[in-house]
């Protein structure tokens, strides 16, 4: 399929692609690294009038330091995952952040998809927003009146939308530095043949003396939009680190974890869903969370570094059980 | 109609393009490069795997505008010296295809694995080639032929 017709524009700074957007009107699409954007517009599920193509916006990609241990990463919006994937400061400062985009679609979508176009199309099923949302990242979103700074929590609004206006672009994500006694990893739950999250969970734990001192946990595809674990975040917080604190803070946290606010719809609308999509959130079953949170910060208790398995490895690790013990419903799906 | 200029395959290319032509069409239709071809026009299969300035990338999923100015290598520039390139040359002595559809792809995906990691594990190419489907299912020729067109190229390096 070939898209809809569509005018072009290709600027080279902030500026030029703010003034485009202006001018391209409600119907402008962002396109940053296009592999959510042009598949979607192939499929004409999407028709923009008009593309303002961030590719050539040398000044949006790249990691950067500021201030020192205490500060933060920021992390151009127009990097893409394989910059991600093989940066210094995020293995240093955010390996969960590498971690996560390891396991985002394949190498050639990596190559070309970027870290602020994953977070802006905001969808559910993604890996990033879970992680940004986790990391309590803040998103920097520049308009036609300036910068404004947005935190992560109130990034995401609704399925596919986020508190982007219409004429504003998400120039550069701002990480606090985790360092010291944080531990962080990501469990993916996905089918062999797709990369995309059946669910997954992303979790940051910080030790101390043996003791959780603090655990920021973000669901992804739990939801119309990432969620934090808020309950199991309390559970685990000042409990001994081991796996008992972890299984308890798992099944008898669901209903907290999941009884979270349904906001309404506002900003930004989706230009369409993406082909395929589940139906959003709470149609799901409570289970999985438990299963993903459970696993996930059950990783960290024993192994505080984190550890990498991409999709393919995981795939690979089932290949390798016996037929059997790969058809437990509920259970085998990794 | 937006002028685009590219190299494909070693050569100069000047041309008009509409800006919703994907860089896959523009290249079979308007420079009759066939050698790419497109199979499942999800993203999904990887058939369509080109080089853009040296990394693969799914030439279904870029637009023909946003290689102007840039280098692009398809499988049919791949060749040396008039002979198959190491990896092509592995696939066709180690039968690494049933059809052949998803080959071009899987070549090409398979060259820019190595140029990250020489000496992949079965694993790793395993891992490296996720975002290319063989409906033949014949990836268990399709592992081994890479790996030897891995050692090929390192030895071609040396």
């Amino acid at each position: 399929m070939i898209p809809a017709a569509f005018d072009y524009a290709r600027p080279t700074t902030v500026d030029e692609a703010l003034q485009a957007l202006a001018a391209g009107g409600e119907d402008a699409k962002v396109l940053a690294g296009g592999q959510s954007l042009i598949p979607v517009m192939r499929l004409r599920l999407a028709a923009p009038s008009m593309v303002v193509d961030l590719t050539r916006v040398t000044e949006l990609r790249g990691v950067r330091e500021e201030g020192g241990d205490d500060g933060a990463l920021v992390i151009g919006a127009m990097t893409t995952h394989s910059d991600v994937v093989s940066d210094p400061l995020i293995a240093q400062h955010a390996p969960l952040i590498a971690q996560a985009t390891e396991t985002v679609a394949d190498r050639q979508v990596r190559h070309r998809g970027t870290f602020g176009g994953a977070l802006a199309h905001a969808d559910p099923a993604g890996d990033l927003p879970a992680v940004a949302l986790a990391l309590d990242a803040e998103f920097v979103l520049a308009g036609p009146g300036g910068r404004r700074t947005v935190p992560a929590r109130e990034f995401f609004v609704d399925y596919l939308t986020t508190a982007l206006a219409e004429d504003e672009l998400l120039v550069e994500v701002r990480v606090p530095k985790l360092a010291g006694q944080w531990g962080m990893h990501y469990e993916k739950f996905n089918r062999v043949a797709q990369a995309w999250s059946i669910v997954a969970v992303a979790a940051a734990v910080r030790r101390e003396d043996g003791h959780i001192a603090e655990a920021r946990i973000g669901l992804t595809n739990m939801g119309p939009t990432p969620l934090r674990a808020t309950a199991s975040e309390q559970a685990l917080a000042g409990a001994v680190a081991g796996a008992d604190a972890v299984a308890e803070a798992g099944p008898a946290r669901r209903r907290g974890n999941l009884a979270q606010r349904r906001p309404q719809r506002q900003g930004r609308l989706p230009c369409a869903s993406r082909p395929g999509a589940h139906p959003p959130g709470g149609q799901r079953s409570g289970r999985s969370p438990d299963v993903g949170v459970s696993r996930a910060t059950r990783e960290l208790v024993h192994r505080p570094g984190s550890r990498r398995r991409g999709v393919a490895g995981a795939a690979r690790h089932r290949a390798d059980r016996p037929l059997h013990a790969r058809r437990r419903p509920g259970l085998g799906h990794r | 109609m937006t002028q685009i200029s590219v190299r494909v395959d070693g050569a100069s290319y000047t041309d008009e393009v509409e800006p919703r032509t994907l860089l896959v069409h523009y290249l079979r239709e308007q420079l009759g490069k066939v050698g790419t071809v497109v199979g499942c026009d999800t993203s999904n299969c990887g058939a369509c795997t080109v080089h853009l300035d040296g990394e693969a990338v799914k030439s279904c999923t870029v637009l023909a505008v946003q290689a102007d100015g840039s280098e692009v290598t398809t499988i049919e520039g791949i060749a040396q010296n008039g002979g198959l390139h190491p990896m092509q040359k592995a696939f066709h002595e180690l039968h690494g295809l049933q059809c052949g559809y998803c080959t071009p792809g899987m070549i090409m995906a398979s060259i820019d694995l190595v140029g990250d990691n020489p000496d992949p594990s079965e694993h790793e190419v395993r891992e490296g080639i996720e975002g290319n489907l063989c409906r033949c299912t014949g990836y268990q020729n399709i592992v081994r032929a890479v790996q030897q067109g891995a050692a090929e190229m390192r030895g071609a390096q040396q």
